[in-house]
């Protein structure tokens, strides 16, 4: 009986608040847009019962995902989108994985320090990180002037307001994601199987790509995907280290709702964008299952 | 001991200082006179003058640590009780279901679950306020808890309750004094975890809030959006100051908390 209870207290509040609100947005991006509160129809009439729900099925129309197919914004958005994403989840990976290399190697008694450091930035509002770079990466900032104080270059690069500025944030706040998974694959390493390698006559460079690093693809993929998921509906970085070239879903759904307040075409927007993810979110939550019942 | 190879050491110094620069000359910036970011005009704390005199920023900020308190306290309560479900209730129907809608929220984007957040509360025709911020924020910080929680939980050797239990207590009793006190670090980190994410959310709070209920988060973006403001700067420096000051007591007294024990525990032996 309490066993039933304790089931049941965290299992209706994510059937209320996550899956319920979900295929309230599904049946959203397929309602009309209209100038009324709430700014759409048709609406569910359930104390009609079942001729209100026949009703709902007669007004039920896919306009919204017809025009996000006609008007190539939105195509170019998502496969922007997904050029930023995996092109930044490459390079946080190429970023990462010294560091997390150098975290595993390093003397115990560094490690739970090393850690401390790399968590650390979590805890930091992520909305300062990003802003943090906009005083580095602007015309007259800190990079351009030190990049012409040592004679790189002779005017200042333009590098706040492009895409360029927005791979940076990315790999920025995004590190920690990559690194913690990656070092936790890689601590695990038992050393004597490098050892082996090497009494086999393997090099260095040899151990570490045939025995360390199939070792870490656990940490790798589970990073990957960290990484890869939030960034394709990222908002924040492109809004404010972005300029006017980088498109991106989760921005365009961000105006589509704040300055169009066309709700059900966001809504749309937003089943398309949960429908590219749901194969590389079920890949995650596989992944992490694995990795748990090895660990276990 | 071993030592630290260059490569290693060079990749360490490297990452590090990307990791942290940014945030130490945002500091440094922080106390400079000139409003503009990159001119150095001398040292002044005029900034944070000004700060304290902004009364919508601090207005936002109450709001923002009622939240963060509120929610980060449900989350807990409901993710440990989640963690448990998982890793001792064994199977039950719609686990599947049930696991995946735990671990989801980690990894969806912000912008699908404030929007669905939020299509939820019209349609049950309930206001924007701060409720449904803190409805919001449980919900997705409860993912968080799990994870930390079910993390310990999956460690400890499960025949301590069993005996628990043998001796005579209730599912309950054995729960509250032997399962709790063990898991209670990751129950306290869980809490503070999702402490943070709350006070750091953006983008689902301004899906969730009303007018009358604005967090700081909102209130920074707006006026970063603007452009560089030095009063910003001040505000992250204190937030950064904070958080580093957080996390560091915390670290040492957990440390001392581990030391304590391994020496209760060779006493023992």
């Amino acid at each position: 009986m309490r066993r039933a209870a304790l089931i049941l207290l965290p299992y209706s509040w994510l059937l209320a608040l996550f899956l319920i609100p979900f295929l309230i947005v599904l049946k959203i991006s397929v309602s009309d847009t209209a100038l009324a509160i709430p700014p759409y129809t048709p609406t569910l009439d359930l104390s009609e019962g079942w001729a209100g729900l026949k009703a709902f099925f007669a007004q039920l129309d896919f306009d919204n995902f017809r025009f996000l197919a006609t008007d190539d914004l939105y195509w170019k958005a998502y496969l922007s989108s997904l050029k930023i994403a995996v092109t930044s989840t490459f390079l946080t990976l190429l970023v990462a994985y010294p560091i997390a290399y150098g975290m595993a190697r390093a003397p115990d008694e560094w490690r739970p320090t090393l850690m401390m450091l790399v968590i650390l930035p979590f805890w930091s509002s992520f909305l300062i990180r990003v802003y943090s770079w906009k005083a580095i990466l602007a015309q007259e900032g800190l990079l351009n002037q030190f990049l012409m104080w040592i004679g790189v270059i002779d005017t200042p690069l333009m590098i706040l307001n492009t895409t360029t500025a927005v791979y940076i944030g990315i790999v920025y706040t995004y590190l920690p994601f990559m690194i913690l998974p990656i070092y936790a694959g890689l601590e695990r390493l038992d050393g004597s199987l490098l050892e082996a390698a090497e009494d086999l006559g393997c090099t260095r460079l040899q151990a570490f790509w045939l025995v360390t690093f199939p070792l870490s693809r656990g940490g790798i993929i589970a990073g990957c995907f960290l990484v890869f998921i939030p960034v394709m509906g990222e908002f924040v970085i492109p809004a404010l280290l972005g300029g006017s070239d980088t498109l991106m879903i989760g921005k365009v759904l961000w105006e589509e709702f704040f300055s169009n307040r066309d709700w059900p075409v966001a809504s749309a927007v937003a089943v398309i964008l949960l429908l590219l993810l749901i194969v590389p979110i079920v890949l995650y939550l596989r992944n992490e299952e694995k990795q748990r019942e090895a660990g276990a | 001991m071993r030592r630290i190879s260059w490569f290693n050491a060079t990749s360490l110094t490297v990452g590090f200082a990307f990791l942290y620069l940014p945030m130490v000359i945002l500091v440094i910036y922080s106390f400079n006179e000139s409003r503009l970011v990159t001119v150095w005009a001398g040292f002044s704390t005029k900034w944070y003058g000004e700060l304290l005199r902004n009364e919508a920023f601090l207005d936002a900020a109450w709001v923002t640590l009622r939240v963060a308190v509120v929610s980060s306290t449900l989350a807990t309560i409901l993710g440990t009780a989640a963690a448990y479900v998982l890793i001792r209730a064994g199977r039950f129907p719609g686990r599947t279901l049930f696991s995946g809608m735990m671990y989801a929220p980690l990894v969806m984007p912000d912008v699908i679950l404030g929007l669905s957040l939020l299509l939820l509360f019209i349609s049950i025709g309930l206001d924007r306020g701060m409720v449904t911020i803190i409805l919001a924020h449980t919900t997705f910080c409860m993912a968080y808890v799990a994870v930390v929680v079910s993390s310990r939980l999956a460690t400890f050797d499960q025949s301590l309750e069993e005996a628990a239990l043998d001796l005579g207590c209730t599912p309950w009793d054995a729960f509250r004094s032997v399962t709790l006190p063990i898991i209670a670090p990751a129950v306290i980190s869980g809490w503070l975890l999702g402490f943070t994410l709350s006070l750091d959310d953006l983008v689902i709070a301004s899906f969730t809030s009303g007018p009358s209920s604005t967090t700081l988060p909102i209130k920074i973006f707006s006026a970063v959006r603007l452009g560089v403001s030095p009063e910003i700067n001040a505000l992250s420096s204190i937030l950064i100051g904070m958080v580093t000051i957080g996390v560091i007591t915390f670290s040492i007294s957990s440390k001392r908390a581990i030391v304590r024990r391994q020496k209760e525990e060779n006493q023992a032996n």
